[in-house]
Protein backbone atom coordinates (compact mmCIF):
# COMPACT_ATOMS: atom_id res chain seq x y z
CA UNK A 1 0.00 0.00 0.00
CA UNK A 2 1.52 3.33 -1.27
CA UNK A 3 1.24 6.54 1.36
CA UNK A 4 -1.56 7.88 -1.06
CA UNK A 5 -4.16 4.31 0.03
CA UNK A 6 -5.58 6.77 2.77
CA UNK A 7 -6.94 8.68 -0.25
CA UNK A 8 -8.60 5.60 -2.44
CA UNK A 9 -11.85 4.99 -2.37
CA UNK A 10 -12.21 1.40 -0.20
CA UNK A 11 -13.82 -0.33 -3.47
CA UNK A 12 -10.63 0.83 -5.70
CA UNK A 13 -8.49 -1.04 -2.41
CA UNK A 14 -10.49 -4.37 -2.09
CA UNK A 15 -9.85 -4.46 -5.27
CA UNK A 16 -6.02 -4.14 -5.62
CA UNK A 17 -5.68 -6.40 -2.51
CA UNK A 18 -7.96 -9.34 -3.74
CA UNK A 19 -5.79 -9.30 -6.64
CA UNK A 20 -2.65 -9.47 -4.93
CA UNK A 21 -4.34 -12.11 -2.32
CA UNK A 22 -5.38 -14.05 -5.11
CA UNK A 23 -1.75 -13.31 -6.92
CA UNK A 24 -0.19 -15.42 -3.77
CA UNK A 25 0.45 -12.18 -1.69
CA UNK A 26 0.33 -13.63 1.86
CA UNK A 27 0.41 -9.83 3.29
CA UNK A 28 -2.63 -8.45 1.31
CA UNK A 29 -4.68 -11.68 2.15
CA UNK A 30 -3.84 -10.57 6.38
CA UNK A 31 -4.79 -7.42 4.97
CA UNK A 32 -8.17 -8.26 3.80
CA UNK A 33 -8.72 -10.78 6.77
CA UNK A 34 -7.93 -7.94 8.86
CA UNK A 35 -10.55 -5.38 6.82
CA UNK A 36 -13.17 -8.46 6.92
CA UNK A 37 -12.68 -8.86 11.11
CA UNK A 38 -13.35 -5.29 12.00
CA UNK A 39 -15.73 -4.83 9.26
CA UNK A 40 -14.07 -1.98 7.99
CA UNK A 41 -15.50 -0.34 4.51
CA UNK A 42 -13.30 -2.75 2.64
CA UNK A 43 -14.56 -5.65 4.13
CA UNK A 44 -18.23 -5.36 1.84
CA UNK A 45 -16.32 -5.12 -1.55
CA UNK A 46 -13.53 -7.69 -0.90
CA UNK A 47 -16.21 -10.00 -0.36
CA UNK A 48 -18.36 -8.99 -2.86
CA UNK A 49 -15.53 -9.64 -5.54
CA UNK A 50 -14.62 -13.30 -3.43
CA UNK A 51 -17.43 -14.89 -2.79
CA UNK A 52 -18.29 -16.36 -6.00
CA UNK A 53 -14.56 -17.56 -6.45
CA UNK A 54 -15.05 -19.49 -3.39
CA UNK A 55 -16.43 -22.94 -2.01
CA UNK A 56 -13.83 -25.09 -3.33
CA UNK A 57 -11.97 -25.18 0.20
CA UNK A 58 -12.86 -28.49 2.39
CA UNK A 59 -13.84 -26.22 5.78
CA UNK A 60 -12.73 -28.12 8.57
CA UNK A 61 -14.14 -27.24 12.21
CA UNK A 62 -12.35 -28.71 15.00
CA UNK A 63 -14.14 -28.16 18.68
CA UNK A 64 -13.80 -29.71 22.02
CA UNK A 65 -13.52 -28.35 25.77
CA UNK A 66 -10.64 -26.88 26.66
CA UNK A 67 -7.14 -28.83 27.02
CA UNK A 68 -8.69 -31.65 24.59
CA UNK A 69 -5.74 -30.87 22.49
CA UNK A 70 -7.58 -28.71 19.68
CA UNK A 71 -4.39 -26.82 19.01
CA UNK A 72 -1.56 -30.27 19.04
CA UNK A 73 -4.27 -31.86 16.92
CA UNK A 74 -4.38 -29.41 14.21
CA UNK A 75 -0.56 -28.40 14.30
CA UNK A 76 -0.58 -32.77 13.51
CA UNK A 77 -3.21 -32.28 11.04
CA UNK A 78 -1.22 -29.96 9.29
CA UNK A 79 1.90 -31.62 9.41
CA UNK A 80 0.04 -34.69 7.64
CA UNK A 81 -1.76 -32.63 4.45
CA UNK A 82 1.36 -30.75 3.57
CA UNK A 83 2.94 -34.34 3.49
CA UNK A 84 0.32 -34.73 0.64
CA UNK A 85 1.56 -30.81 -0.63
CA UNK A 86 -2.04 -29.75 0.04
CA UNK A 87 -2.33 -25.71 1.16
CA UNK A 88 -3.88 -25.50 4.35
CA UNK A 89 -5.06 -22.45 6.45
CA UNK A 90 -6.29 -22.12 9.93
CA UNK A 91 -8.57 -20.12 12.01
CA UNK A 92 -7.63 -20.26 15.63
CA UNK A 93 -10.37 -18.63 17.62
CA UNK A 94 -10.05 -17.95 21.72
CA UNK A 95 -12.50 -16.13 23.49
CA UNK A 96 -12.57 -12.50 24.29
CA UNK A 97 -12.47 -11.17 28.05
CA UNK A 98 -16.23 -9.77 28.54
CA UNK A 99 -14.98 -7.07 30.76
CA UNK A 100 -12.13 -5.22 28.80
CA UNK A 101 -12.51 -6.96 25.21
CA UNK A 102 -8.77 -7.74 25.35
CA UNK A 103 -8.10 -11.36 24.40
CA UNK A 104 -4.66 -13.59 24.52
CA UNK A 105 -4.96 -15.78 21.19
CA UNK A 106 -2.34 -19.03 22.47
CA UNK A 107 -3.16 -21.45 19.62
CA UNK A 108 -0.50 -20.67 17.52
CA UNK A 109 1.97 -21.72 20.46
CA UNK A 110 2.29 -25.43 18.68
CA UNK A 111 1.59 -24.53 15.27
CA UNK A 112 5.12 -22.19 15.01
CA UNK A 113 7.39 -24.98 13.22
CA UNK A 114 5.93 -24.40 9.75
CA UNK A 115 7.07 -20.47 10.04
CA UNK A 116 8.93 -21.38 6.14
CA UNK A 117 6.30 -22.82 4.79
CA UNK A 118 3.98 -20.27 2.74
CA UNK A 119 1.10 -23.03 1.74
CA UNK A 120 0.69 -22.83 5.90
CA UNK A 121 -1.25 -19.64 6.73
CA UNK A 122 -2.07 -19.32 10.27
CA UNK A 123 -4.52 -16.58 11.65
CA UNK A 124 -5.59 -16.42 15.30
CA UNK A 125 -9.35 -14.38 15.50
CA UNK A 126 -10.88 -12.98 18.66
CA UNK A 127 -14.43 -13.86 19.82
CA UNK A 128 -14.96 -10.39 20.80
CA UNK A 129 -18.21 -10.93 22.21
CA UNK A 130 -19.85 -13.61 19.77
CA UNK A 131 -20.86 -16.08 22.06
CA UNK A 132 -21.59 -19.70 19.69
CA UNK A 133 -17.88 -21.17 19.70
CA UNK A 134 -16.35 -19.03 17.06
CA UNK A 135 -16.15 -14.63 15.91
CA UNK A 136 -19.30 -13.35 14.38
CA UNK A 137 -16.88 -13.17 11.01
CA UNK A 138 -15.37 -16.43 11.04
CA UNK A 139 -17.17 -17.48 8.25
CA UNK A 140 -16.28 -14.31 6.03
CA UNK A 141 -12.46 -15.30 6.81
CA UNK A 142 -12.73 -18.96 5.71
CA UNK A 143 -14.40 -17.46 2.35
CA UNK A 144 -11.52 -14.64 2.32
CA UNK A 145 -9.04 -18.13 2.53
CA UNK A 146 -11.02 -20.22 0.19
CA UNK A 147 -10.94 -17.99 -2.35
CA UNK A 148 -7.58 -17.17 -2.36
CA UNK A 149 -6.65 -20.65 -3.20
CA UNK A 150 -6.33 -23.08 0.09
CA UNK A 151 -7.27 -26.53 -0.04
CA UNK A 152 -8.20 -27.09 3.07
CA UNK A 153 -9.24 -25.15 5.93
CA UNK A 154 -9.37 -25.72 9.87
CA UNK A 155 -11.63 -23.95 12.17
CA UNK A 156 -10.31 -24.06 15.79
CA UNK A 157 -13.08 -22.98 18.17
CA UNK A 158 -12.57 -21.80 21.75
CA UNK A 159 -12.47 -24.42 24.02
CA UNK A 160 -16.42 -25.42 24.31
CA UNK A 161 -19.17 -27.13 26.74
CA UNK A 162 -22.26 -28.36 25.33
CA UNK A 163 -23.78 -26.18 23.32
CA UNK A 164 -21.83 -24.10 21.23
CA UNK A 165 -22.71 -25.83 17.78
CA UNK A 166 -22.39 -22.71 15.41
CA UNK A 167 -19.00 -24.44 13.86
CA UNK A 168 -21.43 -27.27 12.71
CA UNK A 169 -22.97 -24.37 10.39
CA UNK A 170 -19.42 -22.46 9.53
CA UNK A 171 -17.69 -25.69 8.26
CA UNK A 172 -18.47 -28.62 5.85
CA UNK A 173 -16.99 -31.78 8.25
CA UNK A 174 -17.32 -31.07 12.19
CA UNK A 175 -15.11 -32.79 13.93
CA UNK A 176 -15.58 -33.57 18.13
CA UNK A 177 -12.70 -33.73 19.81
CA UNK A 178 -12.99 -35.57 23.43
CA UNK A 179 -9.99 -35.95 25.93
CA UNK A 180 -10.66 -40.05 27.71
CA UNK A 181 -12.74 -40.42 30.75
CA UNK A 182 -14.28 -37.23 30.36
CA UNK A 183 -17.91 -38.28 31.28
CA UNK A 184 -19.84 -41.55 31.49
CA UNK A 185 -21.97 -42.69 28.84
CA UNK A 186 -24.95 -40.28 29.71
CA UNK A 187 -22.61 -37.47 28.83
CA UNK A 188 -22.76 -38.91 25.50
CA UNK A 189 -26.20 -38.92 24.85
CA UNK A 190 -26.96 -35.42 25.90
CA UNK A 191 -28.49 -33.24 23.43
CA UNK A 192 -26.11 -30.82 22.47
CA UNK A 193 -22.21 -30.71 20.68
CA UNK A 194 -21.80 -34.23 20.20
CA UNK A 195 -25.16 -34.18 17.85
CA UNK A 196 -24.09 -32.23 15.44
CA UNK A 197 -20.25 -34.23 15.12
CA UNK A 198 -19.35 -35.71 11.61
CA UNK A 199 -16.31 -37.31 13.16
CA UNK A 200 -15.68 -37.46 17.14
CA UNK A 201 -12.12 -38.00 17.84
CA UNK A 202 -10.59 -39.62 21.58
CA UNK A 203 -7.73 -37.69 21.78
CA UNK A 204 -4.50 -38.69 23.91
CA UNK A 205 -5.10 -42.29 22.64
CA UNK A 206 -2.25 -42.71 24.91
CA UNK A 207 -3.82 -42.04 28.22
CA UNK A 208 -5.82 -44.92 30.38
CA UNK A 209 -9.49 -44.88 29.01
CA UNK A 210 -9.02 -43.88 25.75
CA UNK A 211 -10.05 -47.22 24.30
CA UNK A 212 -12.82 -47.64 26.73
CA UNK A 213 -14.44 -44.10 26.23
CA UNK A 214 -14.31 -44.51 22.23
CA UNK A 215 -16.15 -48.11 22.55
CA UNK A 216 -18.92 -46.07 25.08
CA UNK A 217 -19.24 -43.22 22.72
CA UNK A 218 -19.48 -45.79 19.76
CA UNK A 219 -22.09 -47.41 21.07
CA UNK A 220 -23.99 -44.72 22.46
CA UNK A 221 -23.97 -42.23 19.20
CA UNK A 222 -24.10 -45.01 16.50
CA UNK A 223 -27.26 -46.95 18.36
CA UNK A 224 -30.24 -44.95 16.83
CA UNK A 225 -28.84 -42.12 14.86
CA UNK A 226 -29.34 -41.37 11.37
CA UNK A 227 -28.10 -42.88 8.32
CA UNK A 228 -24.47 -42.56 7.37
CA UNK A 229 -23.59 -39.40 5.28
CA UNK A 230 -24.34 -40.41 1.64
CA UNK A 231 -26.83 -42.68 2.23
CA UNK A 232 -30.65 -42.22 1.39
CA UNK A 233 -31.89 -40.20 3.96
CA UNK A 234 -34.82 -41.76 5.77
CA UNK A 235 -38.45 -40.32 6.94
CA UNK A 236 -36.71 -38.04 9.39
CA UNK A 237 -34.23 -35.98 7.95
CA UNK A 238 -33.72 -34.94 11.60
CA UNK A 239 -32.44 -37.49 13.08
CA UNK A 240 -29.09 -36.98 14.40
CA UNK A 241 -26.09 -37.61 12.76
CA UNK A 242 -24.09 -41.00 12.94
CA UNK A 243 -20.72 -39.66 13.40
CA UNK A 244 -17.07 -42.26 12.54
CA UNK A 245 -15.06 -42.50 16.07
CA UNK A 246 -11.60 -42.29 16.07
CA UNK A 247 -8.38 -42.68 18.18
CA UNK A 248 -5.47 -40.19 18.14
CA UNK A 249 -1.94 -38.79 20.24
CA UNK A 250 -1.57 -35.71 18.65
CA UNK A 251 1.14 -35.61 20.25
CA UNK A 252 3.01 -38.03 18.77
CA UNK A 253 0.86 -38.17 15.52
CA UNK A 254 -0.49 -41.91 15.97
CA UNK A 255 -4.12 -41.78 14.08
CA UNK A 256 -3.60 -38.55 12.62
CA UNK A 257 -2.87 -40.22 8.95
CA UNK A 258 -6.61 -41.94 9.40
CA UNK A 259 -8.25 -38.83 10.74
CA UNK A 260 -7.27 -37.03 7.60
CA UNK A 261 -8.37 -40.07 5.73
CA UNK A 262 -11.58 -39.83 7.62
CA UNK A 263 -12.20 -36.15 6.73
CA UNK A 264 -11.40 -36.39 2.84
CA UNK A 265 -13.64 -39.47 3.16
CA UNK A 266 -16.33 -37.51 4.38
CA UNK A 267 -15.76 -34.54 2.10
CA UNK A 268 -16.62 -36.78 -0.93
CA UNK A 269 -19.40 -38.13 0.79
CA UNK A 270 -20.95 -34.71 1.30
CA UNK A 271 -20.16 -33.58 -2.67
CA UNK A 272 -21.74 -36.59 -3.78
CA UNK A 273 -24.92 -35.62 -2.33
CA UNK A 274 -27.09 -32.74 -2.26
CA UNK A 275 -26.21 -29.33 -1.10
CA UNK A 276 -25.51 -30.34 2.16
CA UNK A 277 -27.63 -28.98 5.16
CA UNK A 278 -23.88 -27.30 6.57
CA UNK A 279 -24.04 -25.04 3.21
CA UNK A 280 -27.59 -23.86 3.25
CA UNK A 281 -26.95 -23.47 7.12
CA UNK A 282 -23.96 -21.20 6.43
CA UNK A 283 -25.62 -19.28 3.64
CA UNK A 284 -28.74 -18.52 6.03
CA UNK A 285 -26.49 -17.48 8.63
CA UNK A 286 -24.08 -15.45 6.31
CA UNK A 287 -27.49 -13.73 4.84
CA UNK A 288 -29.42 -13.12 7.41
CA UNK A 289 -26.69 -11.58 9.23
CA UNK A 290 -26.14 -8.90 6.68
CA UNK A 291 -29.74 -8.01 6.35
CA UNK A 292 -30.22 -7.71 10.46
CA UNK A 293 -27.06 -5.09 9.86
CA UNK A 294 -28.80 -3.33 6.85
CA UNK A 295 -31.98 -2.84 8.65
CA UNK A 296 -30.53 -1.55 11.44
CA UNK A 297 -27.87 0.73 9.67
CA UNK A 298 -31.15 2.19 7.63
CA UNK A 299 -33.01 2.87 11.05
CA UNK A 300 -29.91 4.40 12.47
CA UNK A 301 -29.75 6.61 9.52
CA UNK A 302 -30.24 10.18 10.61
CA UNK A 303 -34.01 10.94 9.64
CA UNK A 304 -34.95 8.03 11.51
CA UNK A 305 -32.51 7.90 14.71
CA UNK A 306 -34.25 9.88 17.36
CA UNK A 307 -37.52 7.69 16.23
CA UNK A 308 -35.92 4.45 16.91
CA UNK A 309 -34.12 5.48 19.88
CA UNK A 310 -37.70 6.57 20.89
CA UNK A 311 -39.21 3.70 20.41
CA UNK A 312 -36.37 1.32 22.06
CA UNK A 313 -36.54 3.80 25.36
CA UNK A 314 -40.26 3.23 25.59
CA UNK A 315 -39.38 -0.85 25.30
CA UNK A 316 -36.83 0.36 28.28
CA UNK A 317 -39.51 1.90 30.35
CA UNK A 318 -41.86 -0.85 29.90
CA UNK A 319 -44.64 1.14 28.19
CA UNK A 320 -43.87 -0.52 24.60
CA UNK A 321 -43.85 -4.11 24.04
CA UNK A 322 -40.88 -5.61 21.96
CA UNK A 323 -43.03 -6.70 19.54
CA UNK A 324 -45.26 -4.02 19.02
CA UNK A 325 -41.79 -1.52 18.81
CA UNK A 326 -40.46 -4.14 16.04
CA UNK A 327 -43.46 -3.62 14.02
CA UNK A 328 -43.40 0.23 14.40
CA UNK A 329 -39.74 0.14 12.97
CA UNK A 330 -40.39 -1.70 10.38
CA UNK A 331 -43.35 0.73 9.76
CA UNK A 332 -40.73 3.13 9.48
CA UNK A 333 -38.93 1.82 7.07
CA UNK A 334 -41.89 1.34 4.72
CA UNK A 335 -43.05 5.04 5.38
CA UNK A 336 -39.06 6.17 4.47
CA UNK A 337 -38.87 3.83 1.32
CA UNK A 338 -42.48 5.09 0.33
CA UNK A 339 -41.79 8.73 0.91
CA UNK B 1 -14.55 0.81 14.13
CA UNK B 2 -12.28 2.97 15.36
CA UNK B 3 -12.29 1.15 18.82
CA UNK B 4 -11.42 -1.95 17.95
CA UNK B 5 -8.56 -3.53 19.87
CA UNK B 6 -4.70 -3.30 19.03
CA UNK B 7 -3.26 -6.43 17.97
CA UNK B 8 -0.31 -7.19 19.63
CA UNK B 9 2.57 -10.38 18.94
CA UNK B 10 4.44 -11.14 22.50
CA UNK B 11 7.14 -13.37 20.68
CA UNK B 12 10.70 -14.53 22.63
CA UNK B 13 13.39 -14.97 20.15
CA UNK B 14 16.14 -16.55 21.56
CA UNK B 15 16.81 -20.11 23.20
CA UNK B 16 16.93 -18.37 26.96
CA UNK B 17 13.62 -20.20 28.73
CA UNK B 18 12.78 -17.07 31.01
CA UNK B 19 9.43 -16.73 29.59
CA UNK B 20 7.68 -15.39 32.84
CA UNK B 21 7.89 -12.27 31.71
CA UNK B 22 6.66 -12.27 28.43
CA UNK B 23 3.30 -14.08 29.69
CA UNK B 24 3.11 -11.62 32.71
CA UNK B 25 2.88 -8.93 29.94
CA UNK B 26 0.72 -10.92 27.51
CA UNK B 27 -1.71 -11.18 30.56
CA UNK B 28 -1.38 -7.95 31.60
CA UNK B 29 -2.29 -6.28 27.74
CA UNK B 30 -4.90 -8.83 27.50
CA UNK B 31 -6.34 -7.09 30.89
CA UNK B 32 -5.43 -3.32 29.35
CA UNK B 33 -7.88 -4.54 26.26
CA UNK B 34 -5.51 -5.63 23.39
CA UNK B 35 -5.76 -8.64 21.81
CA UNK B 36 -2.45 -10.03 22.34
CA UNK B 37 -1.29 -13.38 19.96
CA UNK B 38 1.08 -15.11 22.11
CA UNK B 39 3.72 -17.71 20.64
CA UNK B 40 5.71 -19.22 23.14
CA UNK B 41 9.24 -20.07 23.94
CA UNK B 42 12.44 -20.29 21.55
CA UNK B 43 11.35 -18.28 18.59
CA UNK B 44 13.64 -18.10 15.50
CA UNK B 45 13.14 -14.35 13.64
CA UNK B 46 11.73 -16.02 10.61
CA UNK B 47 8.88 -17.74 12.97
CA UNK B 48 8.30 -14.44 14.44
CA UNK B 49 8.15 -12.40 11.25
CA UNK B 50 5.95 -15.09 9.72
CA UNK B 51 3.15 -14.73 12.58
CA UNK B 52 3.60 -11.33 12.85
CA UNK B 53 2.65 -10.77 8.61
CA UNK B 54 -0.15 -13.59 9.27
CA UNK B 55 -1.64 -12.10 12.23
CA UNK B 56 -1.50 -8.42 10.49
CA UNK B 57 -0.40 -7.20 13.75
CA UNK B 58 0.25 -3.79 14.80
CA UNK B 59 2.70 -3.65 17.41
CA UNK B 60 5.61 -6.69 17.85
CA UNK B 61 6.99 -6.66 21.56
CA UNK B 62 9.73 -8.84 21.73
CA UNK B 63 10.84 -10.34 25.15
CA UNK B 64 14.78 -11.45 25.40
CA UNK B 65 16.98 -12.44 28.08
CA UNK B 66 19.42 -14.28 26.88
CA UNK B 67 22.33 -11.78 25.80
CA UNK B 68 21.78 -12.23 22.28
CA UNK B 69 19.92 -9.15 21.48
CA UNK B 70 22.22 -7.41 19.20
CA UNK B 71 22.14 -10.58 16.66
CA UNK B 72 18.43 -11.52 16.77
CA UNK B 73 16.41 -8.05 17.11
CA UNK B 74 17.62 -5.68 14.23
CA UNK B 75 17.51 -9.51 12.23
CA UNK B 76 13.61 -9.42 13.02
CA UNK B 77 13.10 -5.75 11.92
CA UNK B 78 15.57 -6.54 8.87
CA UNK B 79 13.06 -9.51 8.13
CA UNK B 80 9.59 -7.51 9.06
CA UNK B 81 10.71 -4.93 6.42
CA UNK B 82 11.49 -7.20 3.90
CA UNK B 83 7.81 -8.17 4.24
CA UNK B 84 6.38 -4.78 3.46
CA UNK B 85 5.31 -4.33 8.11
CA UNK B 86 7.95 -1.40 8.30
CA UNK B 87 4.52 0.60 9.21
CA UNK B 88 4.25 -2.25 12.40
CA UNK B 89 5.77 -0.74 16.06
CA UNK B 90 8.20 -3.00 17.55
CA UNK B 91 9.56 -2.78 21.19
CA UNK B 92 11.78 -4.85 22.84
CA UNK B 93 11.87 -5.84 26.99
CA UNK B 94 13.73 -7.69 29.03
CA UNK B 95 17.49 -7.51 30.29
CA UNK B 96 18.80 -4.96 27.71
CA UNK B 97 21.79 -2.62 28.72
CA UNK B 98 21.24 1.43 28.01
CA UNK B 99 24.49 1.34 26.02
CA UNK B 100 23.06 -1.20 23.37
CA UNK B 101 19.68 0.84 23.10
CA UNK B 102 20.76 3.68 20.66
CA UNK B 103 22.14 1.06 18.54
CA UNK B 104 18.56 -1.17 18.69
CA UNK B 105 16.67 2.11 18.13
CA UNK B 106 18.65 2.57 14.74
CA UNK B 107 17.83 -0.84 13.87
CA UNK B 108 13.89 -0.18 14.10
CA UNK B 109 13.53 -1.27 17.44
CA UNK B 110 10.85 1.90 18.29
CA UNK B 111 11.33 1.73 22.58
CA UNK B 112 13.26 -0.83 25.01
CA UNK B 113 11.59 -1.13 28.26
CA UNK B 114 13.90 -2.30 31.30
CA UNK B 115 12.89 -4.19 34.27
CA UNK B 116 10.56 -2.87 36.12
CA UNK B 117 8.50 -1.07 33.56
CA UNK B 118 4.71 -1.85 35.05
CA UNK B 119 1.96 -3.32 32.64
CA UNK B 120 0.24 0.36 32.45
CA UNK B 121 3.36 2.29 31.32
CA UNK B 122 3.54 -0.36 28.42
CA UNK B 123 -0.36 -0.08 27.45
CA UNK B 124 -0.41 3.73 27.73
CA UNK B 125 3.11 4.00 25.06
CA UNK B 126 1.21 1.24 22.62
CA UNK B 127 -2.25 2.91 22.86
CA UNK B 128 -0.41 6.15 21.89
CA UNK B 129 2.34 5.02 19.25
CA UNK B 130 0.56 1.93 17.11
CA UNK B 131 -1.15 2.66 14.41
CA UNK B 132 -4.34 0.75 13.94
CA UNK B 133 -5.20 -0.10 10.72
CA UNK B 134 -8.52 -0.39 9.32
Amino acid sequence: MSGSAEATAPATRAHDLVVAAQDGDRRALARLLTAVENRSALAEPALRELYPQAGAAHIVGITGPPGAGKSTLVAALIGEVRKAGRAVAVVAVDPSSPITGGALLGDRVRMQSYAGDRDVFIRSMAARGHAGGLASTTGAATAVLDAAGFDLILVETVGTGQSEVEVAAAADTTVVLEAPEMGDEVQAIKAGLLEVADLVVVNKGDKPGAQRTAAQLRAMLVAGAGPAVGAERGSNPRRPKRPEILITTASTGDGVPELLAALDRHRSAVAAGPTAAARLARADALVWAIVADRLRGRLREPELAISTDETLARVADHRLDPYAAADELLANLRTKSDG
Amino acid sequence: MPDRPIKVLIAKPGLDGHDRGAKVLARGLRDEGFEVVYTGLRQTPEMIATAALQEDVDVVGLSILSGAHMTLLPRITKLLREEGLDDVLVTAGGIIPDDDVQALSEAGIARVFGPGTTISEVAEYLRTNARPRD
